[in-house]
């Protein structure tokens, strides 16, 4: 006997944050609303000096300037490891080249980063970025909507605010792009994910309705009304909904809506973006048993006919098997798996698939019944099988924390130093939080790597980004030199000393 | 509890010398003063510890850098564990026993084991359903008579990968902070047992586990009862404590003169136990400003405050914290989850050190419990990046000495002195270093981890028979 649907939710809440403190404010909160996220000297005077050099070399019209910043430890983010003395050279937003003997342009901006790391900005692999101010406060949060009658038509897009403290502070922190999802509430579908970046303009979207992301695991089970069984027949339901519905209708907008998928190759998705598929025309007839509202059924046919992304969320090894299953069901659905805490235990299946995996590097608790076999080796494990393997952070501090990303991956690094574990090279570390992300979203000819062509997001490290006591000093995104201060740093530097001067703390800024 | 034991053997020790004056003595007149027996009352130890080290090899370590855990280092040192104590620490011409077991160090690093002053371990176990939520008794804002401890499952896998990967010797079991008076918080060995008790720290005093802010006004106004905001939190606790002292009076009045036993109140036994000073206040607060009037408070009933847990906002009053004594346990990076750790920002633990206060590095989480080397190790590089240049081994006083003195365990664990416990942890690189895990940790001297020897593993009940058993977690 499973327990009340309200204790579910608190259970599904504890979960995803143990920390008990933190427990109360999901089920106790007056207000109920379901947060998932609910769990969040020297080199200062290299600095000053670089960022000003780099102050005049990026300011508005060096946009269009070829930029080569030299001398650096570079780490390209494709799977290669670190090239010392190397070049990136950037011009109107992109990459043009990188690596070692790289010739830089005459009359070239030059940035000198001898010392430093350079890298791609890291891409956060599964957030909720933006779309929370603060958790706990239901007001600011917007990853679900347990009271809304929609849900795979919800489009994170509008929600995202480039102005949340959680993006300027990650920006500081090197996260470049993210890969954001909403969270469900009442069905298993959440809606549909957007990829953003974390730049200090106000356009935050790089592609809106990159993927629908769906739960099918214990999560999965409890919005379908208590069991996994009853989420792959709504599933499936959803599905027909969306066949019948595509059938009888096409776009009113949005060129390509009926375009055939080149293959099922995930590798090859088409790069524009899917049409907003509510606007279907209205003149689609409707069988009168259907479940989905005619907006979330019109969502849904882009999934089916594999022009936008599935991202699953399971993480056991059965709910994983079940979910591959599904593209001999519909052939062209694109898989991501998201989670896939099991997934070492059968990680041929997956490899054979040919479906990309965004996991938490560090699950090593069995915190559910569908993970006990987390280990910190699944991340190696899942690679040395050929599964392509990004990080994410699923329902773990997604909302604020996605800094925490480059500490994830060396952690990968440390555990192949450990007898009988498995783990990452350095170079495959990083592409697990830079190319890897991108490219199981179909965005790895955009961003992710320094590879020639892609956005000019490029991060200028302290040191080894992957070590505990590197910072991210020169943040670029599409080549443009962001701002790294925000509120806290503001608290830091009016705090130095805590005790007053002349006047009270809220005079010092 | 080293000073209720303390008091039970003097008690002990009273009785035998009365019933010594009885038969040796001639009775003396009613007028005399009449022999003391001292009057009968509780156990402040009902569930004693049943904890034993295991048997460890006499062991030098060599060659490797040490981290005393309170402020030293010594590099090329040796440490010596023998009978479960540390025997010997200091440079290459340390004695090393004849028959010693020889571990070489070189290129690697020697601290303290780690101590974890916030954990709810086996309280919140895994996996986290349910049936396993015993944490936080969630039934009114006064609940000092819980225990933790008896809340303790000790198959919680959460234990085992704190030692291994955390290197996670000592750790403190802490009630939620749904309540104002959440209930006694229990030091632990990171050693399994069957039982709690085979787990807890033969003498370490309990806590008590106070919240201020928006738990317990939410959790309690969210029902339509007191208290429904911070004021009300404050009344409340001032409320509760006004009651304690008259409690400790009546009992006080009747240990020392007899008469009639007062009634017993489990809850005012702990309050009791924290006015005398047995008992160390383990406080859960974000803002600085309310910070500030937990401490006015606990001078207002006589008593002090041994850490502020979470302490986001600590950084703006370290100096408080170090004119009042009190430490603050910190994340290095958490914010924004609520609305009163809005302010959270990375320099936290630094700053609160750098004003002379005691920080403390915690956890609060079984994931985070595995890496607070590495917490340690950002908070340190994200001061120094602001200018305050801590070195590497006066770090380790936040992950040794300082939670150890905390939690009243000072003098026996938490840094590498001669005759101290021998919990050690040998890490295969430098241990601020994100590519670095344990190699190997002992407990009392004995080796409960070898990340080179699969049988020197713990793989808990729950675990057995599942997929992954055994496995490198």
């Amino acid at each position: 006997m499973k327990g009340s649907s309200a204790n579910r939710k608190t259970l599904q809440a504890r979960k995803k944050s143990v920390r008990a403190e933190l427990v109360e404010a999901l089920s106790f909160s007056a207000v109920g609303k379901r947060s998932k996220a609910l769990r969040q000297a020297q080199g200062e005077r290299w600095f000053a000096g670089l960022l000003l050099a780099a102050t005049s070399l990026l300011a508005a019209p060096a946009f269009a300037q070829t930029v080569a910043i030299t001398g650096g430890t570079v780490a390209l983010g494709d799977g290669s490891e670190p090239i010392e003395g190397g070049t990136v050279v950037l011009r109107d937003g992109r990459i043009v080249a990188a690596g070692r003997n790289v010739a830089v342009p005459a009359g070239a901006q030059r940035v000198d980063a001898t010392g430093k790391w350079v890298t791609p900005g890291i891409v956060a692999g599964f957030s909720r970025v933006g779309l929370i101010e603060v958790d706990a406060v239901s007001s600011t949060n917007d990853v679900s909507a347990g009271n809304s009658p929609f849900s795979a038509a919800i489009d994170v897009a509008p929600a995202i605010n480039p102005r949340a403290l959680a993006i300027q502070v990650n920006r500081a922190g090197g996260v470049t792009r993210a890969i954001v999802a909403p969270g469900t509430a009442k069905s298993i579908f959440a809606g549909q994910g957007a990829v953003i970046d974390l730049g200090s303009d106000m356009e935050a979207v790089t592609r809106a309705r990159a993927f629908q992301f769906v739960e099918l695991g214990e999560t999965g089970a409890d919005e379908a009304g208590g069991s996994r069984a009853a989420a792959h027949v709504l599933f499936r339901n959803a599905l027909r909904e969306a066949r019948d519905l595509g059938r009888f209708s096409s776009p009113i907008s949005g060129g390509g809506g009926a375009r055939e998928p080149r293959a099922n190759d995930q590798r090859d998705l088409p790069l524009e973006e899917v049409p907003d598929n509510r606007l279907l025309s209205a003149g689609a007839n409707r069988p009168d048993d259907v479940l989905l509202t005619r907006f979330d059924a019109a969502a849904l046919v882009p999934v089916l006919q594999g022009r936008q992304l599935l991202l699953v969320h399971v993480e056991r090894a059965s709910d994983i098997i079940q979910v591959l299953a599904l593209k001999k069901e519909f052939p062209r659905l694109r898989l991501v798996l998201v989670g896939a805490t099991e997934g070492w235990t059968i990680a041929d299946r997956i490899a054979a698939a040919r479906v990309p995996v965004i996991a938490n590097a560090l699950n090593d608790l069995p915190s559910t019944f569908e993970q006990l076999a987390a280990t910190q080796s699944n991340v190696a494990r899942m690679r040395a099988a050929g599964i392509p393997v990004a990080l994410g952070m699923i329902n773990d501090d997604e909302a604020r924390q996605v800094r925490l990303a480059r500490q994830q991956a060396g952690n990968m690094v440390a555990v192949g130093r450990v007898p009988g574990a498995s783990g990452l090279s350095w170079g495959e570390a990083l592409a697990t939080i830079t190319s890897a992300p991108a490219e199981a979203v179909g965005m790895g000819g955009e961003i992710g790597s320094l590879r020639p062509g892609r956005r000019a997001d490029v991060v200028i490290w302290s040191g080894d980004p992957l070590e505990n006591s590197s910072a991210a000093e020169i943040v670029l995104i599409d080549g443009v030199q962001q701002p790294l201060d925000n509120h806290q740093t503001k608290l830091r530097d009016r705090y130095r000393t805590a005790t007053e001067g002349d006047l009270p703390k809220s005079y010092e800024r | 509890m080293a000073l209720t034991r303390r008091a039970a053997l003097v008690l002990a020790a009273a009785a035998i010398a009365a019933a010594g004056c009885t038969k040796s003595d001639p009775p003396r007149s009613a007028s005399a003063q009449a022999p003391r027996t001292p009057p009968k009352t509780y156990s402040r130890d009902p569930f004693p510890s049943t904890y034993h080290r295991y048997p460890g090899a006499v062991t030098a370590i060599t060659g490797a850098t040490v981290f005393d855990g309170e402020g030293g280092r010594i590099d090329n040192g040796v440490v010596v564990l023998a009978d479960g104590v540390v025997q010997a620490i200091g440079g290459p011409d340390t004695a090393i026993p004849a028959g010693a077991t020889r571990i070489d160090g070189s290129g690697k690093w020697v601290t303290p084991g780690v101590i974890d002053i916030h954990s709810h371990l086996g309280d919140y176990p895994s996996p986290s359903v349910e049936a396993h939520q015993d944490g936080n008794e969630v039934t009114g804002p006064v609940r000092a008579e819980v225990w933790a401890e008896h809340s303790v499952w000790p198959q919680d896998p959460g234990f085992t990968r704190a030692l291994t990967n955390g290197g996670v010797t000592s750790l403190h079991v802490l009630p939620g902070s749904a309540n104002l008076f959440g209930g006694r918080g229990v030091t632990l060995k990171n050693v399994p047992g069957r039982t709690m008790q085979q787990m807890k720290f033969p003498g370490a005093p309990y806590s008590l586990k106070m919240a201020c802010g928006e738990n317990p006004k939410r959790v309690y106004g969210g029902r339509n009862q007191m208290p429904g905001s911070r004021m009300g939190n404050i009344a409340v606790m001032r409320q509760t404590w006004a009651r304690a002292q008259e409690y400790k009076r009546k009992w006080d009045n009747y240990e020392r003169n007899g008469g009639e036993m007062p009634g017993r109140d489990l809850a005012m036994d702990t309050l009791r136990g924290v006015l005398a000073g047995e008992i160390l206040v383990q406080n859960h607060c974000y803002r600085a400003d309310e910070m500030a009037n937990i401490m006015d408070m606990a001078k207002e009933f006589g008593y002090k405050v041994a850490a502020f847990h979470h302490a986001v906002e600590a950084y703006k009053i370290a100096d408080l914290l170090k004119a009042n004594g009190v430490c603050a346990a910190m994340w290095a990076d958490w914010y924004g989850f609520k609305m009163e750790a809005y302010d959270g920002i990375q320099e936290n633990i630094p700053l609160v050190h750098n004003a002379g206060a005691c920080a403390i590095v915690h956890s609060d989480d079984p994931n985070g419990i595995q890496r607070l080397n590495q917490e340690a190790a950002k908070a340190l590089a994200n001061g120094r990046r602001m200018g305050i240049n801590i070195s590497d081994e006066v770090a380790w006083t936040w992950l040794g000495i300082n939670p150890a003195r905390a939690l009243g365990i000072g003098e026996r664990t938490g840094s590498l002195r001669a005759g101290k416990m021998a919990d050690v942890v040998l890490w295969n690189g430098h241990p601020f270093s994100v590519y670095t895990r344990p190699e190997r940790v002992w407990v009392d001297g004995a080796l409960m981890y070898d990340s080179n020897d699969p049988k020197r593993r713990p793989v808990t009940d729950f675990e057995l028979g599942q997929p992954g058993e055994g496995d490198v977690k």
